[in-house]
């Protein structure tokens, strides 16, 4: 269970990222946000934003057109 | 200042277009990269400058746009530059796009300047310009300071990463 979940079903770029790295200041340095997201152009860019900033994408799955991105905070 | 200060990648941007469409790279790349630890200055002269105005009032037109086609009824909507050139059509073109922009769960110009401002990205207004359009500080948001070609030059010469849109 993510300590966070953000919803950003129905956002396109670059929301989901932008609400994403709001939503890790309300994450603890070790726990986790879940980003639910629609955007097919998130799982690059979750990937790419996780890489650059040293958190760590833990989980990247899809289902019924919903992306699901785990991501630890780390920095 | 710590070792991660210390590391903190840099990125200018000098935003010299104020349509509606051409707003959104500058603020999307700007708050991006804030997003992801970059120190960002937007430095905004010529028509840039609608950007930063208290109240905004962004328009598209498709004149000498031969690349902008708008989704219509399954089909790309493409019109004769005589016909863009009439009175209303750039009114109706905005509209049109404001309203692909809300259906499509793309941000606001407003929503994407709050967050420029929310994460702390430098933004410069051009005293040339001002004077130049006659405009004053006054007609711009908040938070907004105001510098020339030298103020940016510094900036970019230690700069990672600058562009001009």
């Amino acid at each position: 269970m993510a300590d966070k979940t953000l919803d950003a079903k129905g956002l396109n770029c670059p929301l989901p990222i932008l609400r994403a790295k709001k939503s890790l200041k309300d994450v603890p340095t070790g726990g986790t946000l879940e980003v639910l997201a629609t955007d097919p152009g998130s799982v690059a860019d979750f990937a790419a934003f996780c890489r650059t900033t040293g958190n760590e994408l833990m989980e990247s799955t899809a289902a019924d057109g919903v992306y699901r991105f785990l991501i630890k905070h780390v920095a | 200042m710590t070792d991660a200060e210390n590391n903190t990648k840099t990125m200018t941007i000098i935003v010299t277009k104020g349509s509606l469409d051409w707003a959104y790279p500058p603020l999307i790349l700007g708050t991006t990269a804030a997003a992801m630890g970059v120190d960002v200055t937007l430095f905004f002269t010529f028509y840039g400058l609608e950007i930063l105005k208290k109240k905004l009032d962004l328009q598209v037109t498709a004149l000498g746009n031969a690349a902008m086609k708008m989704p219509l009824a399954g089909m790309h909507m493409t019109m004769p530059n005589i016909v863009n050139m009439l009175p209303g059509v750039d009114a109706g073109a905005t509209m049109m796009m404001k309203n692909l922009i809300k259906k499509k769960g793309v941000a606001s110009i407003e929503e994407l300047r709050e967050a420029a401002i929310e994460s702390d990205i430098k933004m410069i207004a051009c005293q040339m310009t001002l004077d130049l359009f006659e405009y004053s500080r006054d007609d711009l948001i908040d938070g907004v300071e105001i510098g020339g070609a030298a103020t940016y030059m510094e900036k970019a010469l230690k700069s990672d990463i600058n562009l001009f849109i």
